[in-house]
């Protein structure tokens, strides 16, 4: 039985597509038969953010609709062979998505994947209603910002009372917290909301902190999965949190201020 | 900060992130509560105004309700505006 894993943070913009690329690429090199699924129909960006966007020719809309089937839209990744993409429609709206269509899929997906991963639209809207239906574990990507922190308050709430597992009384959904553009050297100046603040705050276990880093637009202009450049932090701290979601003890890095030398602060130098 | 700051590698410490964080527990302890419960404040703005209309003729757009939220403590003001005696009489000798 696969595992079905939604990303989401309510709050647009934190960074969800892109821990959603890093995390499948991340599960798929450590050999785990992987599945991303974008879920944010008339608005699909995961297919750039993986560097498959020429590749797309049917999406999810059109195997719910019966216009295509599963096999003939899911994407195989050229560079990790045990990764998929099932994109999103651009042209349809939101409503072309049912729950009865979205279990088809995921029961399809089921046998022949280890980790269904739901890469969730903003807001708590339809979209983001079903990518996270059928979850059985919840990454919950936060900014270290106002804004974020309470969305995400909002989605462990709708996560606790509107899943399938909280329909059925089952199991709650497993949460991780995910912090993103984290920026320790802000923190330390007293211009950022704590580790601790937001673990205090939204109290679900963490999962990962990822450090402000030029590398991520980088990745993105390329579609080149974060995560694949092992020289950045981001990419790491991405491999860490992949780790520690299959089970390993790793200390968090890159959540305290680098003290930089008087010649480092004369003449600059940025976060890699 | 000083000069001197820029060397020893040390600024003041901002509040603004301990602002956030104080901001942050105030608004989630009232929204977790009112979770699972629908606003109230609009059908207690109606029924308010319908008990004091009974006694007083008011203008149902001159009433305000105002919530202040706090971490201890949290004020509902609500006010309504009665009208001046001489505009009571006028509209008491037309009926």
């Amino acid at each position: 039985m696969a595992q079905v894993v939604v990303v989401t943070s309510g709050k647009g913009g934190v960074g969800k597509t892109t821990s959603s690329a890093a995390f499948a690429t991340g599960l798929a090199q450590r050999g785990k038969k992987t599945v991303v699924i974008d879920f944010d129909v008339g608005l699909r960006n995961l297919d750039l953010i993986m560097g498959v966007e020429r590749r797309v020719v049917f999406d999810i809309v059109n195997v719910i609709s019966g216009e295509a089937r599963l096999n003939q839209a899911l994407i195989r990744d050229k560079r990790v062979e045990t990764l998929s993409i099932l994109p999103a429609s651009q042209t349809r709206d939101k409503d072309a998505l049912t729950k009865e269509g979205v279990q088809g899929i995921i029961e399809e997906l089921s046998k022949d994947f280890d980790y269904i991963l739901c890469d969730s639209p903003a807001g708590i809207e339809k979209g983001a209603l079903l990518a996270l239906y059928f979850a059985d574990q919840a990454i919950v990507v936060t900014n270290p910002e106002v804004s974020s922190v309470r969305d995400s308050d909002r989605i462990l709430g709708v996560l606790q009372s509107r899943s399938k597992r909280a329909e059925e009384k089952r199991e709650p959904v497993k949460e991780h917290l995910l912090v993103t553009r984290f920026d320790p050297v802000r923190v330390e100046r007293g211009e950022m909301l704590k580790l601790e603040d937001i673990r205090e705050i939204l109290s679900i276990p963490l999962l990962g902190v990822i450090p402000e880093s030029e590398s991520v637009l980088k990745a993105s202009n390329t579609g080149t999965p974060v995560i694949m450049d092992g020289e950045s932090t981001a990419g790491q701290a991405y491999a860490d949190a992949v780790s520690r979601f299959l089970g390993e003890e790793k200390p968090h890095r890159f959540i305290e201020a680098e003290k930089k030398g008087i010649f480092k602060r004369l003449f600059g130098g940025r976060a890699a | 900060m000083s000069w001197l700051d820029f060397f020893r590698g040390q600024r003041k410490p901002d509040s603004s992130a301990s602002a956030a964080k104080e901001r942050l527990q105030i608004v989630l302890a009232h929204e977790r509560i009112g979770r699972n419960r629908e606003d109230f404040l609009p059908k207690l703005q109606q029924e308010l105004v319908a008990v004091v209309a009974r006694y007083v003729a008011i203008d149902p757009g001159k009433v305000n309700v105002n919530l202040d939220r706090g971490g201890d403590m949290s004020t509902l003001a609500i006010e309504i505006e009665l009208p001046a005696p001489a505009a009571m009489r006028m509209a008491a000798g037309a009926r």
